[in-house]
């Protein structure tokens, strides 16, 4: 039987456990809330983009002159994956799974003998994926000493890979990042961003406005491509942000309640020792005193 | 009164503003243009430049880099990839648009050597923030 005072301590110490996990907790929820408000003041900005490209594209994206960032290039032999995940742990699954959904698309086009190379944001993403995959790492973003995402932290993404694509170096990328359900799911996602692909336009009054175009249709889709490159990474940025933190939140609820749990059956047992010393005492006092 | 149209001005981090205005100047690739009610549907590109917002309240000026401007004869939207009220632009914010814009002509001329029109684009590109900073009465070092 473990004596009383190393159950004291063990209490105490899984005591501490407990407020550091409620204190993440707290902490997470109120990121959590700034990187949804975050997110949802982008909305806008995404949704009115897309629309206006997704119609430009439809429009040209048939002609031989349309430009390869919408087209592609013609082949698709090697893809680029660009895997973000989180700078930090400690949030259940979060990085496992998107690595994981990384891991397997990297199996699926080896095996269809792709070229694959990966691009990786967010230290845990790269930490995971070294061992196995090391070998293809072209480029890692860090973005642990950015307090708050902006668009400038896409932009510089942006730029980094349509100067690999300009330079020839890939001819399918796709972001793998988590998308924001709830507090209890996030769905890892994939998304191929280059050559970009766009629901296609709803038959509403958006397809029916016929614009004037300044300076011309395909000026502004050359124009418009790089920066829509930027937004959606931008986009998936935001929603890991809140899904990290979303996934941090519950893992660290999960967390204090085990710490909890474990309290109780730890103060039992403390509990149930405490009294059978006592009555060992008893007993030995009770027949010392029948022995004279 | 003039007739008003809706006007919204986004960035990708947040809604600027979201009014009824009169007319709108907007900074176009190919020149400045005034959009008010009724005006035909047009799509264009921005170049860096001041957006003139005249509406019941007002003047309202923002510095507008990059993006577009969507018009229709009952709503008009800028969609600019950053967005700053003019109140509250600053020498550093033009000292650092300008030294974007000259470290890019120096890529460009280094990259494209025998392909005039990249250089041109960003040559265009640093007399544009150039422009503004002189628009605004804060000179580029």
């Amino acid at each position: 039987m473990p004596n009383l005072k190393d159950l004291k301590n063990r209490i105490a110490s899984v005591k501490n456990t407990r407020k550091i996990t409620k204190a993440m907790q707290m902490v997470s929820a109120a990121k959590l809330r700034r990187a949804q408000e975050a997110a949802e003041a982008s909305r806008p900005y995404t949704e009115r983009f897309n629309a206006v490209l997704g119609g430009l594209a439809a429009g040209v994206g048939g002609s031989d002159s349309a430009p390869k960032l919408l087209s592609g290039t013609g082949g698709d032999q090697t893809h680029l994956l660009v895997v973000m995940t989180a700078e930090r742990g400690l949030c259940g699954g979060f990085n496992a799974n998107i690595s994981k959904l990384a891991k397997a698309r990297v199996a699926e086009l080896q095996a269809k003998g792709k070229t694959v190379k990966i691009l990786t944001v967010g230290k845990k993403g790269r930490d995971s994926l070294k061992r196995e995959l090391g070998q293809l790492f072209v480029g890692h973003v860090d973005l642990s000493e950015v307090k708050r995402l902006g668009y400038v932290d896409a932009q510089s993404i942006a730029k980094d890979v349509l100067a690999r694509f300009d330079a020839g170096e890939f001819d399918v990328a796709t972001i793998f990042y988590a998308k924001f359900v709830n507090v209890v799911s996030q769905i890892p996602t994939a998304q191929q961003i280059i050559p970009a692909s766009f629901d296609a336009p709803e038959g509403g009054e958006g397809a029916t406005t016929l614009y004037d175009y300044e300076p011309d249709e395909e000026a502004i889709l050359a124009d418009l491509l790089p920066r829509g490159v930027a937004t959606q990474i931008f986009a998936a940025l935001l929603e890991n942000a809140a899904s990290e933190q979303g996934a941090r939140m519950s893992a660290m609820d999960n967390a204090t309640r085990n710490a909890g749990e474990m309290i109780d059956k730890l103060t039992i047992e403390y509990n149930r020792s405490r009294q059978a010393v006592i009555t060992n005492e008893l007993i030995e006092i009770i027949s010392g005193a029948e022995a004279l | 009164m003039a007739e008003t149209v809706q006007f919204d001005l986004v960035s990708p981090e947040r809604r600027l503003a979201s009014l009824l205005v009169e007319q709108v100047q907007i900074p176009g690739a190919d020149g400045d243009m005034v959009a008010m009610a009724g005006h035909a549907p047009t799509i264009t590109t921005l170049r860096p430049g001041v957006l003139r917002i005249e509406g019941p309240d007002g003047l309202a000026e923002y510095v507008v880099t990059g993006g577009f401007a969507e018009i229709t004869a009952t709503s008009i939207s800028v969609l600019a990839e950053s967005a700053i009220a003019r109140a509250d632009v600053t020498q550093a914010h033009i000292d650092g648009m300008v030294k974007a814009a000259a470290d890019a002509l120096e890529n460009a001329k280094t990259t494209f050597k025998n392909e005039p029109g990249p250089v041109d684009d960003a040559a265009k590109l640093l007399a544009d923030m150039v422009a503004v900073g002189d628009h605004i009465g804060l000179t580029a070092r």
